[in-house]
């Protein structure tokens, strides 16, 4: 593959045509069209280099993602997306990682993955599409069904706790922790914006309606269907008496106050806090190592402790 | 260093009993067998370890066999090396030698001392058997002394190295070399640490043990091979043939005896621009390695049963995405947690099948110390060629004995790593089914304005899902494929001993050095005995049945069980693929390496 190809200079703009690959497969009405076209928005908008967006997913309706976006990407395993996530963005920080699933994929079996990957802020930015159900295996309970909520698994109603994504998120560790809804495009496309921006592990759950098993579980959240869509109004350091009552990003407890409200609660940035990515801490102990070594060829180092060994 | 000519000759050292004498001349001796007996805390391990190190600088073969001990902080812990001036194949089925720290090291070891053997014991705490007279008896007051020379205090910390400085007289060691030994592992601690080893050393090496033993020995000198030795052990073998494949990213997660591979490339990998992942388990683990050999890179990952298992949804991910991945399995004796310290290899029929769907991958076994070190680099080879998964089976008794073995020629042997993420043309299809898959990493441009889906559901040639029947036929076919190009690739392996003849043992894994000393002894007693090793276990090389015609019986030697059948997992795959009843098993689940005389007496029955 490496002979001589004539490569253009000039690059194309990076339009949704060039991003649109295989026609979504998902039913008609889902909500997950609104949020891939959200995604479309965000990289059109972003003109990042086309070869260095990786788009992964794991598995679920949500996680067909890759299939339908023309980036590099890769269809994973049931709930480890996040590893295979974290090990792109370690080997290769050349790489704009993006990760997509589900509730199930993220909060049920992948639940361990995703406190890793946040406890040491691997750099990557991850949407999950948050129906309460699972909808690729048709209709069981979900780690966010609520109470009530009959399923094929749960014929009489939910019995089992839900977890709550942003106190689970916040706890964890993770840097970035958002909320969006699927009907809301503008919104969806600042969150993400901010996600992609931020340096560490960047969550963006979105309320994304299954038609098909779940149908009206956000009503109350769509100003359309009588709901409401309420935005948290975050700090904005501007001294004003109204800014007092405002949230602060950088406020765990605050943040958990928020997250504490009953459904559909708030939308938007319920924390965001700096803390050095596990990407920026390994990449210091490799340049430090690398320094110490003298720069060495690596046959010069092997061969030095074979010396020692001697 | 003296070179006093040969007086006798003998395979072994037989000193005899008898008072002083001032004239002690040593005696050559090709090869002894020395037991270290104690508990794990008085450092018999770094004991043995400097013996086996003195050996690989000195040219001499060295093989050694530790138990490391299940509890945490110590307990009874034996460590024995082997020297010889030739091939050494087993770390020997008796010793010649038994150092004895305790009286329970003298009640659990006596037995493995051979007739004639010498009994080295420390007198303030072992009472031998008074009436046994099969074994010379040295009895010296090991912590007596030691408190003597170095104080109450370092007592505990200095009884190897003053063991070690017996061990020196007795057997002529090259004093400089010892002490140099000494200074390089205590130097970078403080100089007392150093000092008091020395002084430790200095005491057991002047003990006029020649009051109660009557020969000294002397290894035979042998001719310094043009390769400088190199000693470590397995683990550190296969650890740094994977840096010199050019595998510079993994994870992991620990378990023993896989942790210290990990350990080493997490320490290591840095140094070369790479790095090596603590995962939050195993199935994280793969995972992220996963994400890394799709970056491009070779990535690699490992654990012990337990932890494969764990693994297995990711590798046929692998299998079906045509992702190349190493998956290193150090095994123990099993199921489930089973005896964690303990060597078994019942964990083939798991590397080969142990996954959902026709999920293809390789299998090498390494056979040696050494051969860790190579594996690594043929492991690496096939993956990146087949793009595919391959495992590499090593065992606990590898991966915690010490070797020498000639230095590797890196120059020649280091590999390249950088991904390839040149642009590809328009021409590019991530599954084409006419050639091998050689996926367009992330970060390439692709010229053709398609970029490539890596998956795990059956695709067409471009990566799009499909349920077609026709292509998962077409695909499942590819995939196998590869295995059966492999095949015809590798070669066959060689026949040690006759090229025909009544019984041909086939081994693999770490039954390699006793599985060899067998046919030599065999031979030098006169009969026919041949043995072929397998290192390609999954696919097998063709023209093996060439070999196998040749035989009367094929006996298959491995570490696990018979089965419901009676036939071990490697015969059983061997059974399956020639359908040939010649092919029997010679089985054990002791969790201890094979004995020569063990294979002897199932092969020659
Ligand atoms: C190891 C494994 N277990 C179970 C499944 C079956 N499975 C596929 S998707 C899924 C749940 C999907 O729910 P969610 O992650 O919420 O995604 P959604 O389809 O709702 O978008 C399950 C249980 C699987 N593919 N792999
Ligand atoms: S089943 Fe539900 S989640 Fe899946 S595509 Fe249909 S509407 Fe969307
Ligand atoms: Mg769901």
């Amino acid at each position: 593959m490496t002979t001589a190809i004539a490569i253009p200079e000039e690059r194309e703009k990076l339009t949704k045509k060039a991003l649109t690959a295989d026609h979504p497969t998902w039913c008609p009405g889902c909500g997950d069209f609104a949020v891939l076209a959200a995604y479309y928005k965000v990289l059109e908008k972003r003109q990042l280099p086309h070869e260095n967006i990786v788009t992964l997913a794991g598995i679920g309706c949500s996680s067909r993602f890759p299939y339908f976006v023309n980036s590099h990407g890769a269809h994973f395993i049931h709930g480890r997306a996040v590893p295979l996530a974290s090990g792109v963005s370690l080997s290769r920080p050349d790489l704009h990682v993006f990760l997509f699933g589900g509730d199930g994929d993220g909060f049920s079996i992948g639940g361990n993955h995703l406190e890793h990957g946040a406890r040491k802020n691997i750099n990557l930015t991850y949407v999950i599409m948050d129906n309460f159900v699972y909808g690729l295996t048709k209709k069981q309970t979900s780690p966010t069904s609520p109470i009530g909520f009959k399923s094929k698994t749960d014929p009489t109603g939910a019995i089992d706790h839900p977890v709550n994504p942003m106190k689970k998120l916040i706890s964890a560790g993770a840097t970035f922790v958002a909320r969006s809804h699927a009907t809301q495009v503008n919104h969806m496309i600042q969150m993400m914006e901010r996600a992609m921006d931020h340096q560490g592990f960047s969550v963006v759950e979105i309320l994304s309606e299954c038609v098909e098993f779940f149908p009206g579980a956000f009503d109350s959240s769509i100003p359309r269907k009588g709901g409401t869509f309420t935005v948290i109004d975050e700090k904005k350091w501007d001294n004003a008496p109204e800014d007092e009552a405002r949230h602060d990003v950088t406020d765990e407890i605050a943040a958990y106050r928020l997250a504490n409200l009953p459904f559909p609660g708030l939308f938007g940035v319920f924390y965001d806090i700096d803390r050095p990515t596990k990407n920026a801490l390994e990449k210091k102990w490799i340049a430090d190592t690398r320094t110490k070594l003298g720069n060495r060829s690596d046959l010069e180092i092997l061969q030095k402790t074979f010396d020692r060994m001697k | 260093m003296s070179t006093s000519p040969v007086v006798e000759e003998h395979e072994t050292p037989s000193p005899d009993t008898g008072g002083a004498r001032a004239d002690l001349r040593p005696e050559h001796i090709r090869d002894a067998v020395i037991r270290l007996a104690g508990n794990s805390q008085d450092g018999i391990q770094s004991a043995g370890a400097f013996l086996a190190r003195l050996a690989g600088r000195s040219s001499q073969d060295v093989m050694t066999y530790m138990t490391i001990p299940s509890t945490i902080s110590g307990g009874a812990s034996i460590f024995q090396v082997r020297i010889g001036s030739g091939e050494v194949l087993s770390a020997g089925d008796e010793a010649d030698f038994l150092v004895a720290f305790y009286q329970h090291s003298y009640d659990e070891h006596i037995h493995y001392l051979r007739e004639g053997g010498v009994l080295l014991y420390d007198s303030d705490h072992v009472q031998p058997d008074p009436e046994e007279k099969r074994f010379v008896h040295v009895g010296v007051p090991i912590t007596g002394l030691t408190i003597e020379a170095l104080g109450g205090t370092a007592k505990d910390k200095g009884k190897n190295i003053f063991v070690l400085g017996l061990l020196a007289k007795i057997f002529h060691f090259d004093v400089e070399k010892l002490k140099k030994l000494i200074a390089e592992r205590f130097g970078g601690k403080s100089e007392d640490v150093l000092n008091t080893a020395l002084m430790a050393f200095q005491a057991g090496f002047a003990y006029p043990v020649g009051n109660v033993l009557t020969r000294l020995y002397h290894f035979e000198p042998v001719e310094a091979s043009d390769r400088a030795q190199i000693t470590m052990d397995g683990n550190q073998a296969l650890a740094y043939g994977l840096i010199a494949a050019g595998v510079r990213y993994g994870a992991g997660y620990p378990i023993t005896p896989w942790s210290s591979i990990m350990e080493i490339l997490r320490a290591e990998l840095p140094k070369y621009g790479g790095l090596f992942v603590q995962a939050e388990d195993e199935l994280g683990a793969v995972s992220l390695a996963l994400g890394m050999s799709y970056a491009g890179h070779l990535a690699i990952t490992g654990s012990a049963g337990p932890g494969i298992s764990l693994k297995t949804e990711a590798i046929g991910w692998a299998s079906m995405a045509e992702i190349p991945l190493l998956v290193v399995n150090v095994q123990r004796g099993g199921p489930s947690t089973g005896l964690p310290t303990n060597v078994e290899q019942s964990d083939l029929y798991q590397a080969i099948f142990g996954g959902h769907g026709d999920s293809p991958r390789v299998v090498l076994a390494a056979s040696t110390v050494e051969d860790c070190f190579y594996i690594a680099l043929e492991a690496a080879r096939i993956a990146r060629k087949y793009s595919t998964p391959v495992f590499i089976l090593s065992d606990t008794s590898l991966a915690t004995r010490i070797e020498a073995f000639d230095e590797p020629d890196l120059a020649q042997l280091m590999e390249n790593s950088a991904p390839d993420i040149s642009p590809r043309d328009g021409e590019f299809k991530p599954y084409a089914l006419d050639h091998l898959t050689h996926h367009a990493p992330p970060g390439s441009r692709m010229l053709g304005g398609k970029y490539p889906v890596v998956t795990g559901l059956e695709h067409d040639e471009m990566g799009h899902p499909t349920g077609s029947p026709k292509l998962h036929t077409a695909m499942t076919a590819k995939r196998r494929r590869k295995l059966q190009d492999l095949a015809a690739e590798i070669p066959v392996p060689e026949v040690h001993g006759d090229p025909e003849g009544d019984v041909l043992l086939v081994g693999w894994g770490s039954t390699y050095g006793p599985i060899h000393e067998a046919v030599n002894v065999a031979r030098e007693r006169g009969e026919t005995l041949s043995a072929i090793h397998l290192r390609h276990i999954h696919p097998l090389p063709d023209g093996l049945e060439q070999i196998f015609s040749r035989f009367q019986r094929v006996l298959v030697v491995e570490m696990n069980d018979e089965g419901p059948y009676g036939y071990g997992q490697l015969a059983s795959i061997l059974r399956a693929r020639y359908c040939d009843p010649k092919i029997r098993s010679l089985t054990k689940t002791d969790g201890l390496t094979f004995r020569v005389r063990e294979i002897l007496e199932g092969a020659l029955q």
